[in-house]
């Protein structure tokens, strides 16, 4: 079973820009928004089987939320966000619902793992997909240069192997960026600065949490940095 | 504005405000003077020559200066805010009808040569560049 630590956050991706450091070596970063990320609710080893607590993200129009969904964050005395998620945690990290979590949760220069939804790419040919080389540009190719080649044997095994790596749909799917950097945070913006790029597009959602490869930094605000 | 643009804004005044940008445009003539670190010693060294492009794009602007260094061409590209650059003088101001002077790459000596500009600039101009 996994080993779950501190919740993480929910951020919405502004864009890439770069910081300029003194010494003059400039460093690539992503800037994230954490916009007024309050727990919703918990989930309990007692009641639900399972530790964590839910997050939303921002403020949505009240037309935009349905009746159920308004007594559920009626309950925690919080306005109706954007988006929800859930970050499972270690049963002594649980955050009371309806406090407000800080960009400030996250350390300048500690290590995290991004979650993000790719750029779709739509029907993708099997160079883009999966990086073959395609067919050569001449030789008697003709019409079929960036097709696949071959893909199977002959009468016997007599079919297609299941998986096999053809042309389909790339992109809009659910990937986690291990070991970013923070570069920065800025809890007055609420802007979390990340070392490189993070997987989606500008303005998709994120989920950032502490490495799962690292130790968490020793003083970094456990369960979470309330603001 | 958003909060990127803002954010992007407020590092550009911070280096604005530790080293300003001078008026320049393409086929003028620079010093720019680069913060050079050997081992524990920092010095500062000069570059000097025509600038035939600048790109402007904020905080990301960048210009290429390009000069004849023992009859060899080297071109190099600067950010323009970039802490690296100790200052950047302006050493002449050229009369050039294009933006980007990549037409001099292939030249050398007395073709290769840009005409002085004189008067005109000295009154409106200094604001529009450093606002960008």
């Amino acid at each position: 079973m996994a080993h779950y630590g501190r919740t993480g956050l929910i951020a919405r991706k502004l864009g890439m820009t770069r910081l300029f450091q003194d010494d003059g070596t400039t460093v690539p970063v992503t800037v994230l928004h954490v916009d007024d990320v309050r727990v919703i609710a918990q989930r309990t080893e007692e009641t639900d089987g399972y530790a964590a607590v839910q997050l939303g993200f921002g403020k949505a129009k009240p037309k935009n939320v349905s009746k159920p969904n308004k007594g559920h964050f009626a309950k925690a005395g919080a306005e109706a966000p954007m988006k929800l998620v859930e970050f499972r945690v270690a049963g002594d990290a649980l955050v009371a619902p309806g406090s407000k979590l800080s960009p400030a949760h996250f350390l300048a220069g500690q290590r995290v793992d991004v979650v993000g939804v790719t750029k779709g790419k739509g029907f993708a040919g099997a160079m883009k997909r999966w990086n073959f080389s395609g067919l050569e540009a001449s030789h008697g190719v003709s019409i079929s240069h960036r097709s696949h080649g071959s893909t199977g044997n002959r009468q016997d095994p007599g079919k297609t192997f299941k998986n096999k790596k053809m042309a389909g749909h790339l992109g809009v799917e659910r990937v986690t960026t291990q070991n970013l950097t923070v570069a920065g945070v800025d809890v007055e913006k609420g802007l979390l600065l990340i070392k490189g790029a993070v997987p989606g597009a500008k303005g998709g959602y994120v989920l950032v949490s502490d490495a799962v490869k690292r130790a968490r930094p020793a003083d970094a605000p456990f369960p979470a940095a309330v603001a | 504005m958003n909060l990127l643009q803002q954010f992007d804004a407020e590092q550009k005044a911070k280096l604005l405000a530790a080293r300003a940008v001078p008026d320049f445009a393409p086929g003028d003539t620079l010093r720019v003077m680069v913060r050079v670190v050997e081992g524990e010693r920092i010095r500062t060294q000069a570059f000097e020559g025509v600038v035939i492009a600048r790109s402007n794009k904020g905080l990301h602007s960048n210009f290429t200066v390009r000069k004849l260094s023992y009859g060899e061409g080297v071109e190099r590209v600067f950010p323009l805010y970039s802490p690296s650059l100790a200052e950047i003088h302006v050493v002449r101001r050229g009369k050039v009808r294009r933006a980007k002077l990549y037409y001099l790459r292939g030249r050398t000596g007395k073709s290769a040569r840009i005409a002085e500009k004189m008067g005109l600039r000295t009154s409106a101009a200094p604001a529009a560049t450093t606002a960008e």
